[in-house]
């Protein structure tokens, strides 16, 4: 039997102690589709009894395994069925956010995710309901998470759900004024969404899933940072070859967590999410990594290209090192929660129209963007459609979390707390796209999106 | 013979008398198998990785933890007991 050498256990202690190596999250997802009935308080009920009945010992597990393992498992959360999916018979979904948020308090989650409608094709009376109670929901609870998606590579882009989501944001700021707009923080519109997302906001059961599962969402830029210091001035290939060593290891872990979560709980495994998720901590940042590609700051000429090379090598790295890989895999470039970020866009380097052209290579998209608070809705309707087309047209995921925070302006800082960090308000173009925004669905979208299927299938 | 369970002892800190008997000791009375040790002394800095083997029926991973906490906050150096399978998971195809 092999045993374990001294300067492996060193290096895996080093990376937990000093370059926040961790388990973002383990992800219980719930099927509430047995749920259904048309009675809202006993749907309520049914729910609740549910979750908490699935996830009475999540967090303990999540516990234990921590300390077996001594490795930081930082959240627990749960996802469940787009709740639009179950609320099609009754009358105010938003009963159903706070029983969401009541399971999780007693669960003891830190989130709970799947208040969500999927509309990318069209719109049922329940998705709009649902749609429309988000910023009550958002305003009401306080670990529900939000996410609708509004386009997809196959059916394009729903622009009507764009228009509504575009108000949605708006009306969530404003309800949740007196926390700097965090209900936006928690609110992620997608275009083609992933079922089995473990990251919060945008983590969803899909319908396509089974009863329940456990998926867990892995970190560490500061791993791989760290790595690529050791690679100065070295040939691309060679970075490539560090961030996909380094994302081996650390998806490593990532099976063996759920695999073990998975045989606590007996719960089937869902998946292991490989993403460099940063946080506002000095060392856990994303940006971080670009810079010590060779970028004065985040935000230069050679960003792009940069991020390109890491999303790419850490899925690389990271589908041979686990049997299940999905979600969203790839490296997160949310700017108030990465202090790499946070400092490019203090010093003007990063805009919005940098970040979009990010998002076509990094693993989501537009992610916890402070805007000016008097935004007006078909300018954020406007961001939501440029980014769902890029998600269309290129076939992957993106996504839109911008909080146009209440009473700020552009240099203001908004502060969310916690993992949410802190961001600079960014400006946004004060040009109009309100004609665009109110034109009704119609046919350009759709025969382009018809246009990129055949593209993508040649079919 | 009983399938192995393997936990990794690290021990970083400064330099003292007796830490390796007192955390020997612990293991010891713990009914857990010392497999490997290795120590080093650099410039005044201990550091020491020990195996164990914890499949006893007496051994408790909790009870072991507890008592290795303790001392360490005792004598004032780090001690961490982990589950060797995260070691080997990073390091082995």
């Amino acid at each position: 039997m092999h045993m374990i050498n001294t300067s492996e256990i060193l290096e895996t202690l080093n990376m937990i102690d000093h370059q926040k190596l961790d388990v973002r999250t383990i992800t219980m997802g719930i099927s509430l589709l047995s749920c259904v009935t048309d009675d809202e308080d006993r749907l309520c009920d049914n729910i609740y009894d549910l979750i908490t009945r699935r996830a009475e010992n999540l967090v303990k597990v999540g516990r234990e395994i921590e300390r077996d393992y001594g490795v930081p498992i930082v959240n627990k959360r749960i996802s469940v069925t787009p709740a639009a999916l179950v609320t099609g018979a009754i009358r105010h979904p938003v009963k159903v956010a706070r029983a969401l948020d009541r399971a999780a308090k007693t669960a003891g989650v830190d989130f709970i995710g799947g208040y969500s409608a999927l509309v990318h094709k069209g719109i049922t009376e329940a998705d709009r309901r649902l749609i429309e109670s988000i910023p009550e929901a958002l305003s009401e609870t306080d670990f529900l998470c939000s996410s609708v998606n509004v386009g997809s590579t196959r059916a394009g882009i729903n622009m009507d759900a764009v228009r509504l989501m575009g108000e949605t944001v708006k009306a969530t700021a404003q309800r949740t004024a007196d926390n700097g707009g965090l209900g936006c923080a928690k609110l992620v519109v997608f275009c083609n969404a992933v079922e089995d997302n473990p990251f919060m906001a945008g983590a969803f059961h899909g319908p396509g899933e089974g009863d329940c599962a456990v998926s867990v969402g892995v970190s560490g830029p500061g791993v791989v940072k760290v790595a690529l210091e050791g690679v100065k001035d070295a040939p691309f290939d060679e970075v490539a070859e560090t961030i996909k060593r380094t994302a081996f290891h650390i998806t490593r872990v990532g099976q063996l967590v759920a695999r073990e979560a998975s045989r606590r709980l007996d719960v089937p495994f869902g998946i292991v999410d490989l993403s460099l998720a940063p946080t506002p901590a000095v060392g856990d940042s994303v940006a971080a990594i670009l810079e010590e590609m060779g970028l004065e700051v985040c935000g230069a000429h050679g960003t792009t290209a940069a991020l390109a090379l890491l999303n790419d090598a850490v899925k690389k790295g990271g589908v041979m090192a686990s049997s299940h890989v999905g979600g969203l895999s790839g490296a997160f470039i949310p700017v108030s929660e990465d202090i790499g970020m946070i400092q490019a866009a203090q010093k003007g380097a990063l805009s919005l129209e940098k970040l979009e052209a990010m998002t076509c290579v990094c693993s989501v998209g537009l992610d916890m963007i402070a805007i000016p608070g008097d935004t007006p809705a078909q300018t954020i309707a406007a961001i939501i459609a440029d980014e769902a087309a890029i998600g269309m047209v290129n076939n992957k995921t993106t996504a839109v979390r911008v909080i146009p925070a209440p009473g700020k302006r552009v240099g203001d800082n908004v502060e969310f707390g916690g993992l949410l960090g802190h961001a600079p308000v960014i400006p946004v173009r004060e040009l109009d796209s309100a004609a665009f925004i109110r034109r009704q669905l119609g046919s350009y979208l759709s025969s382009c999106s018809c246009w990129v299927t055949v593209l993508v299938t040649g079919s | 013979m009983n399938e192995m369970k393997k936990a990794v002892i690290s021990v970083l800190g400064t330099d003292k008398k007796g830490i390796i008997a007192q955390v020997s000791r612990i293991l010891y009375e713990n009914d857990a198998n010392i497999l490997d040790i290795s120590q080093t002394i650099v410039s005044g800095l201990f550091s020491m990785i020990l195996i164990a083997d914890i499949a006893a029926a007496d051994c408790s991973f909790d009870a072991l933890k507890t008592e290795l906490d303790a001392l360490g906050d005792r004598i004032g150096v780090q001690i961490r007991i982990q589950r060797s399978e995260i070691f080997e998971a990073m390091h082995q195809i």
